[in-house]
């Protein structure tokens, strides 16, 4: 739907390729929740946390992309946004579920050092995951991009859906309980 | 940050109530002396001096034309129209970014402080489709706006200055 836009028509390379650099970090907001909960068939939670690992790098780096490819094609617009002083409410929504990806992304990096109990990690995850695609959501609701209005729309349900059915299949909240499989 | 966000709620206040004056007034086309006394001046939005070029050049029209750009310059307190006012216009449009120079023109308000800029249709850009005027000439404080059209499809934006003397 995004690669017909007609927008694309009146924009620069860097400012397309930012567009839909948006576009695969949403994709992946929806295969973090569905990878973590093993709900893709064949990849069983054991694989499917490795690949969640994978997709997590590459989300930290679509959304640097996202954002960088923004700021060469308007520097001074991406530095209001980065200091919370953009005239439009998206981009506070943006750059907050950008921080807060990243926290949930470092947390999942160097999680193990921290020395903090696997369930408290596991919950501070979830909270900072479930946050960001909040964030991300709403950003990307309130915008006139490149997405049609009704994949867009789509997409966002799938994304908020897949978040909650993994965070409750995987009772976040509780202490960890090893699920038996096969 | 705060205090910006209270002057942009205070300029969207201070709009609607000059909206609201020329409606009522729109039959004589004049603002009744009365009630514009103590006409706030407008504060510049945020953004709005964002790919900011100065000096873009008057111009009959920017590019090819297809959208219209419109609004009025007034003085603060009493509301009175100026005349000959340069306000400098750019937008992303079909023709070309904010960053490009063609895509900058400037226009003079008529003897009723209002201005009329047929310019290239304006895109959405940075989540929203909007355009971005200045007064820069110096005999006023200068006031950057950035408004937003309500839908893409608009082919008109009107934006309106209440200036101060420096």
């Amino acid at each position: 739907m995004a690669a017909t836009s007609p927008l694309l028509a009146w924009r620069a390379p860097v400012y397309i390729a930012a567009g839909f650099a948006g576009v695969i970090a949403l994709v992946i907001l929806l295969l973090q929740p569905l990878l973590a909960g093993g709900y893709l068939p064949g990849l069983p939670t054991t694989f499917g946390k490795r690949v969640h690992r994978w997709t997590g790098f590459a989300l930290v780096a679509a959304i640097i992309i996202h954002v960088g490819g923004l700021w060469l094609t308007s520097p001074p617009d991406v530095v209001d946004a980065l200091l919370f002083a953009s005239p439009t409410p998206f981009a506070v929504w943006g750059v907050t579920a950008m921080w807060v990806l990243f926290a949930a992304a470092l947390l999942a990096a160097f999680g193990q050092r921290l020395r903090v109990r696997p369930q408290t990690w596991r919950l501070g995850h979830a909270v900072l995951a479930l946050v960001g695609v909040a964030g991300s959501v709403v950003h990307a609701m309130l915008i006139d991009g490149t997405m049609g209005t009704l994949s867009k729309t789509l997409l966002c349900a799938l994304v908020i859906g897949a978040t909650i059915k993994v965070l409750y299949d995987l009772r976040v909240w509780s202490r960890i309980t090893r699920r038996r499989i096969g | 940050m705060i205090q910006n966000r209270t002057n942009r709620r205070k300029f969207l206040a201070t709009s609607g109530a000059v909206f609201g004056a020329t409606l009522v007034t729109g039959g004589s086309g004049l603002l009744v002396p009365a009630s514009a006394q103590g006409l706030a001046p407008t504060p510049t939005m945020r953004g709005g001096a964002n790919n900011y070029i100065a000096g873009a050049p008057i111009v009959d029209r920017i590019g090819n034309g297809g959208f219209w750009m419109t609004g009025s310059v007034r003085r603060a307190g009493d509301g009175a129209p100026l005349a000959g006012q340069r306000v400098q216009i750019w937008a992303h449009t079909t023709e070309g970014h904010e960053r490009d120079p063609h895509s900058h023109g400037a226009t003079l308000t008529d003897e009723n402080g209002e201005f009329r800029l047929e310019m290239p249709q304006i895109v959405p850009a940075f989540g929203r489709p909007h355009g971005h005027l200045a007064y820069d000439s110096g005999e006023f404080k200068t006031v950057f706006l950035r408004p937003i059209m309500p839908s893409a499809g608009d082919t008109s934006l009107s934006a309106h200055f209440v200036l101060e003397p420096v």
